[in-house]
């Protein structure tokens, strides 16, 4: 599966001279978002009585700025976690986190990378597609 | 910050309201006021909306957003006429004042209530959208919200602007079409900008989640379609 789906593109639809670096920008918004709610949803489940709303709260936000970013995959585990938060299953929520965490990093070294790149591109004179 | 062609498009406003800077007599473009708690969805919105050609405030909460409006808790709207907004759009899950509370809140006010307010909400939950359009919303978008929506959105909204506030406040109101309580997932009943757009102006994919659009009966026809048609008369 795609790391990101249409929205990542739809989001390069509205990058031009007047914003050009809104997907940079939008992307840096997420990693810190992302970052933050990660560590809250795991400060929550390390609690010796967790609340599962307080960890669905967060999820439910990660997987709202995933998806505005077309972070497809990172979205699919969090529309996962929430069954578990629902369900007030713990492991469940612990395996999801652990799952949520690996998916977050390896996106955001490929869009780094990614960004890294079309850098370069841009540097030399070239130019980079937007689709 | 503020373009050169008049639009004014302001930052991110997370601990303070300094968006104070607009032009009472910029009539024409169209000023739309942003409410959502996440900064990467106001990031996402501002943009489309600009790039759209609105002016935008973007603010995060239902509260700042009152305050901006001019409708604090305590008091009545203090008049602030160069902040006039011809459109707030709203997500709906926020702490504190959901959009939904919030949407009360202005049509419950006799001096905001013609302010058309949009619902964005990234769950599509039938009754959530039902209840919000029930109770005053001009349209509910399923998130995340794409170029498509905001074109839509402004093109109706920019037709009633021009026509002043005559076009409003007649029956905003709707049911929903009976093809939409079918088992397919709800999709929202909007006009298109003009009776001659083409056939399936009324169910932009962007806010269907998953499945496709069911076939609208003309709703230029159906008494229950949303209002902004009648004003081409």
């Amino acid at each position: 599966m795609g790391y990101v789906d249409d929205q990542f593109s739809q989001l390069h639809k509205l990058q031009d001279e007047s914003s050009p670096d809104f997907v940079v920008e939008v992307a840096s918004l997420f990693f810190d978002d992302a970052e933050k709610l990660i560590n809250s949803m795991a400060r929550a489940l390390e609690q010796p009585c967790v609340d599962f709303k307080q960890v669905d709260s967060h999820v439910h936000q990660l997987k709202g700025s995933s998806s505005s970013i077309g972070a497809l995959r990172v979205k699919n585990v969090c529309i996962a976690f929430r069954s578990f938060c629902d369900a007030q299953n713990r492991e469940g929520c612990m395996r999801c986190l652990q799952q949520v965490s690996h998916e977050y990093t390896m996106l955001k070294s490929k869009l780094q990378t990614l960004f890294r790149m079309e850098q370069q591109i841009l540097a030399a004179g070239g130019s980079v597609p937007l689709e | 910050m503020t373009t050169t062609n008049g639009v004014a498009s302001l930052r991110l406003i997370s601990d303070e309201i300094d968006g104070f800077d607009l032009s009472p007599s910029d009539t024409e473009e169209v000023h739309v006021l942003a409410v959502d708690d996440s900064f990467v969805d106001r990031k996402v919105i501002e943009r489309l909306l600009t790039i759209s050609s609105c002016k935008v405030t973007a603010v995060d909460s239902g509260r700042r957003a009152l305050q901006f409006l001019g409708l604090d808790e305590e008091q009545s709207v203090n008049g602030f006429d160069g902040l006039k907004v011809d459109l707030i759009i709203t997500d709906y899950c926020m702490p504190g004042m959901t959009g939904y509370e919030l949407l009360k809140k202005i049509k419950d006010s006799s001096a905001l209530r013609e302010i058309p307010v949009v619902i964005m909400s990234s769950e599509n939950i039938l009754a959530r959208i039902d209840r919000c359009l029930e109770d005053g919303a001009e349209d509910f978008i399923v998130k995340p919200v794409k170029l498509s929506d905001v074109k839509r959105i402004k093109d109706y909204l920019t037709r009633d602007v021009n026509l002043g506030n005559e076009g409003r406040g007649i029956n905003k109101r709707k049911a929903r079409e009976s093809c939409d309580l079918s088992s397919s997932p709800p999709s929202v009943i909007t006009s298109s900008s003009s009776p001659s757009s083409p056939s399936s102006p009324f169910r932009s994919p962007s806010i269907l989640s998953s499945s496709a659009p069911c076939s609208p009966p003309s709703t230029l026809d159906s008494p229950t379609s949303r209002l902004k048609m009648t004003i081409s008369d």
